[in-house]
């Protein structure tokens, strides 16, 4: 088995153009998807036209919040481009220079001031239906966010308000008098003058009064919890059932390595296998007795030397994203396994395939066909399709080895679930399953 | 003559279709036989089982007594070169030599290369030779280890005059040096010029084993004189009693 080892390695030495692209195009493939996954969706440009004065305010009882805020929370959430002019703003839309413009009107801090009008925003978009959406969505949610930002700073400006008509003090606001007294004080002092009044109608009318104070201190009081519960109603609060979630841009690392791996590893092995038939050699290799090499060590060569190269080629990918991505070199022996048992789940995937095919051509279509679409069924997310189709998807996920490796190095990389263990297992069994099944496939030598 | 290679009540089936039935014959030392017949005829399938490359469904197949020396009983050279295009001529002959326990590899190849005249071609790539020179290249593969028999499908069958008349140059001088060289051939030419016999095979069964000779007078009067025409009429009507 050793020299057709040396022989292949010779053939690819020789074939530098096939191995390159067997190498270039999964890595280029893998980093295509890492980034898609990774970088979607990113804060949207918008252009933004701040039409209000300098300095304006809205104003809350004595407390005032600057417009200015609304505007810096807008800000935040979008990557701003500052124009001076609505119809600046839409020649920026109009070249795509920018997604979309938000139109900031100078009557936004008197319609808030009023305390019944809601005042309005414009915002200005263009493109397909598709763009349309996405704009919609990702501005949708932005504004949304500022909104809130501001709404809580409203809120708090009320609540001290309250606070202060609870407590005392100097209003802040024209006319009203100084050091006044607070709705809180009033029951103690009144309590104290009802007890030096003799008994008689005055006495009656100020327990009333005293009993209304009361009344009115602490439903003030709840005034403000239910300000606080009115600026932001529904908290939420995440609970990961099982496993540690995996950052997105270490996941998007995964996913390209898998991808790699497996199409280097799947093309390179079926390619390998069909070879020998399609140099008609495999009848001479296979003729017996003796038989120069037996089926069982042609397949397992093939496989060892693709899943050789995947491995090489999926372990410097992940070593050389390390550069720009944490990762946790604590657990490279961890990377190995599961490189290396997903590497040998997808050379026998591969050598299956070159075992039914007569042509390397065909093989490697067969491969890639097989394999791209795996790839993909193997993201859908549950709940992204219906419940009957997410199951088949999960049981055709099942049976081919790129899931498993997706999870068995999202689990030596990231500590995902599930558990490296059952992964490699899983890996294992597809293994010899593959690998059973291209032995029924090398049954002819012709 | 001793007797190289054995074929007795020889059958092989492929599900409903008989490929060959009760085919029986004995090649001798230094004999050159051609298998002949129509398309579909079963010579591909004949060969294929004296090479190894397919079981028989019934019969057998016996080669020189175990323990000669040799690395394998029967070489064999198919159809279409089996070898790899994208070696030398050399590194194609020193793997099949390494693949085939050759005890001296290297010197096997020297020798091969002697024998089939390409020495000054064994740096080439495979898949930049003529089809000749590759066809010689199969044929010093399947002589590897010096077999005392050596089947060839259709040897000359993608080659053109001058090639053909090298190659079978070649095979005469192994036949020569002592080799049995069972062949199939479409072209009735060559076996009648390159057989010591011809086996003639028509839809699975042996119709005939004798010499050219014994073919001519077999056939049927008017086709007397010319060995293509008494084949298709010795196919068409039998041999005449």
């Amino acid at each position: 088995m050793r020299w057709l080892l040396r022989k292949d390695l010779l053939i690819l030495r020789r074939s530098r153009l096939l191995v390159a692209l067997l190498v270039l195009y999964p890595v280029a493939i893998a980093l295509l998807i890492g980034l898609a996954i990774s970088r979607s969706p990113s804060r949207p440009r918008v252009a933004i036209v701040d039409e209000t004065p300098p300095g304006q305010t809205v104003q809350v009882g004595s407390e005032r919040v600057e417009v200015s805020q609304y505007t810096q929370h807008l800000f935040s959430q979008v990557q701003a481009v500052t124009v001076r002019t609505r119809a600046q703003a839409v020649g920026k839309v109009k070249s795509g220079e920018v997604l979309a413009a938000v139109v900031i009107p100078p009557d936004i801090a008197a319609r808030l001031s009023t305390g019944i009008r809601q005042a309005q925003l414009e915002i200005i978009y263009n493109g397909d239906a598709l763009q349309q959406s996405l704009v919609q969505s990702q501005l949708g949610s932005a504004l949304a966010q500022a909104n809130l930002g501001f709404s809580e700073r409203i809120q708090r400006a009320a609540a001290g308000v309250l606070a202060l008509l609870l407590k005392g003090g100097n209003l802040g606001v024209i006319g009203a008098p100084p050091d006044l007294i607070g709705l809180g004080q009033i029951p103690p002092q009144l309590h104290a003058i009802i007890a030096r009044q003799p008994p008689g109608p005055d006495r009656a009318a100020l327990q009333r009064i005293a009993a209304f104070a009361e009344f009115a201190a602490q439903n003030l009081t709840l005034s403000r919890n239910v300000l606080s519960t009115v600026g932001q109603p529904i908290q939420v609060r995440s609970t990961l059932l099982h496993g540690r979630r995996t950052p997105l841009n270490t996941f998007a690392v995964v996913v390209a390595v898998s991808v790699s791996l497996m199409f280097v590893c799947v093309l390179l092995a079926a390619g390998g296998v069909a070879l020998e038939r399609e140099e008609h050699v495999l009848a001479r290799l296979l003729r017996g007795p003796p038989a120069l090499v037996s089926r069982e060590g042609l397949l397992a060569e093939k496989g060892a030397l693709a899943a050789l190269c995947a491995f090489a080629v999926a372990f410097a990918m992940l070593a050389g994203v390390s550069a720009f991505v944490p990762l946790d070199w604590s657990r490279v022996g961890l990377w190995l396994l599961a490189l290396a048992l997903g590497a040998l789940a997808f050379g026998a995937l591969g050598v299956a395939i070159g075992a039914g095919a007569r042509e390397v051509r065909a093989a490697s279509l067969l491969a890639f066909l097989l394999s791209l679409p795996l790839a993909f069924l193997a993201l859908v997310p549950s709940g992204a399709v219906s419940t009957g189709l997410y199951d088949t998807i999960s049981a055709i996920s099942f049976v081919f080895p790129f899931k498993a490796t997706l999870q068995a190095l999202d689990a030596a990389v990231n500590r995902s679930a599930p558990a490296l263990g059952g992964s490699l297992a899983h890996l294992a069994v597809l293994t010899l399953a593959f690998g059973a099944l291209a032995r029924i496939g090398l049954r002819r030598a012709d | 003559m001793s007797v190289a290679l054995s074929v007795r009540a020889l059958g092989k089936h492929f599900g409903e279709l008989q490929a060959l039935r009760d085919v029986s014959f004995d090649a001798h030392e230094r004999e050159l036989l051609a298998v002949v017949g129509p398309n579909g005829a079963g010579k591909t399938t004949l060969l294929s089982i004296i090479a190894g490359t397919q079981t028989a469904s019934s019969g057998s197949v016996t080669g020189p007594a175990p323990g000669d020396g040799v690395a394998r009983k029967v070489g064999w050279a198919p159809q279409q070169p089996a070898l790899y295009s994208k070696l030398t001529v050399a590194e194609n002959l020193r793997l099949f030599a390494r693949l085939e326990r050759v005890a001296d590899p290297d010197a096997e190849v020297e020798r091969m290369l002697e024998q089939t005249g390409l020495a000054t071609r064994a740096g080439d790539l495979l898949g930049e030779l003529s089809g000749g020179n590759r066809q010689r290249v199969n044929v010093a593969v399947g002589l590897l280890g010096a077999p005392p028999v050596l089947a060839l499908d259709e040897p000359s069958s993608a080659l053109d005059p001058r090639q053909r008349e090298r190659l079978w140059r070649f095979i005469r001088g192994l036949a020569q040096d002592g080799t049995s060289v069972v062949f199939s051939t479409h072209n009735v030419g060559e076996a009648e010029r390159y057989g010591d016999r011809v086996i003639v095979l028509d839809e699975g069964r042996m119709i005939f084993d004798g010499t050219p000779e014994a073919l001519m007078q077999a056939a049927p009067a008017q086709a007397a004189g010319d060995f293509e025409q008494a084949l298709v009429a010795f196919l068409s009507e039998g041999p005449e009693l």
